[in-house]
């Protein structure tokens, strides 16, 4: 007898609290800046890579399958290498497909890392997908991707 | 002056990997952002970071508009002798900044 009002009660609360935080989200999603299309994050890549094969493996990309917030996305990439003055990773590059533009960041290593791993915080526009790319002290290149999905996304909201 | 944090730990032994953590306060404006007439929100972000040990460059980044606010970045280096790491962040509108840490190796 007493569960069914509750479980209404409850129902509406949660109801009129989701209303709540719909209406204090920036309602802006009016001006859209151009995409970075998968053919721009191709083209980044390229730049990088010189046209050259890149394998798939060795790079590890931590991020977050789910996004609540993409104005703050934890990311972290290791690539595993021993690390010497002879076999070591020299850069490691993340692009995007959605953000105005395909960067994420580029990091330069030396010898002297020891480990190579890297972490920042980054902005994501979309629900989409990233790629890492790590450039060994050989010339060899490695990769690893990850999909995101992004709830509220960066950039576009508007400037009061 | 704007503020840095850094993390380096104070003591370690020769030859351990220590981690370095770096945070800086900085509005990273993507430069895709309108106002409410708009206008574009000019860019205003930082460009590049680099860390060197005694003189040496250790690490460098690159940051673009989809770096966050705030930015914070953590990289690894092995610690082979007591000395200063000295970091430098570069940005727009002749943004830049300083900061630098010791670290005792037994």
């Amino acid at each position: 007898m007493q569960g069914r009002p509750t479980s209404t009660r409850r129902r509406f609360l949660g109801l009129a609290g989701g209303t709540a935080v719909i209406g204090a989200l920036p309602v802006a999603i009016s001006v859209r800046p151009v995409e970075a299309t998968p053919e721009t994050m191709a083209s980044a890549i390229r730049t990088v890579t010189g046209g050259a094969n890149v394998q798939t493996g060795r790079v590890k990309l931590d991020i977050p399958p789910l996004v609540e917030n993409g104005n703050t996305v934890p990311m972290t990439v290791t690539v595993t290498s021993p690390m010497t003055a002879t076999d070591y990773v020299k850069s490691i590059h993340v692009f995007n497909e959605k953000n105005p533009q395909p960067n994420l960041g580029n990091f330069y290593l030396t010898p002297r890392a020891g480990r190579a791993q890297v972490s920042t915080r980054v902005r994501l526009a979309d629900t989409q997908k990233i790629i890492a790319i790590a450039k060994l002290s050989d010339g060899s290149l490695w990769s690893a991707t990850a999909d995101v999905v992004v709830t509220l996304a960066a950039c576009t909201e508007e400037v009061i | 002056m704007p503020s840095a944090l850094i993390n380096v730990p104070k003591k370690a032994r020769n030859g351990d990997i220590i981690e370095i953590k770096t945070l800086i306060s900085h509005i990273m404006e993507t430069g895709y952002r309108h106002t409410t007439s708009g206008q574009v929100v000019p860019r205003d972000i930082i460009t590049s970071f680099a860390c060197r040990f005694e003189g040496d460059e250790i690490f460098r980044a690159d940051l673009f508009p989809a770096t966050a606010a705030n930015p914070f970045i953590s990289f690894f280096t092995v610690a082979t002798k007591s000395g200063k790491f000295d970091f430098e962040w570069i940005g727009d509108n002749g943004f830049s900044s300083t900061a630098s840490a010791t670290i005792t190796v037994e």
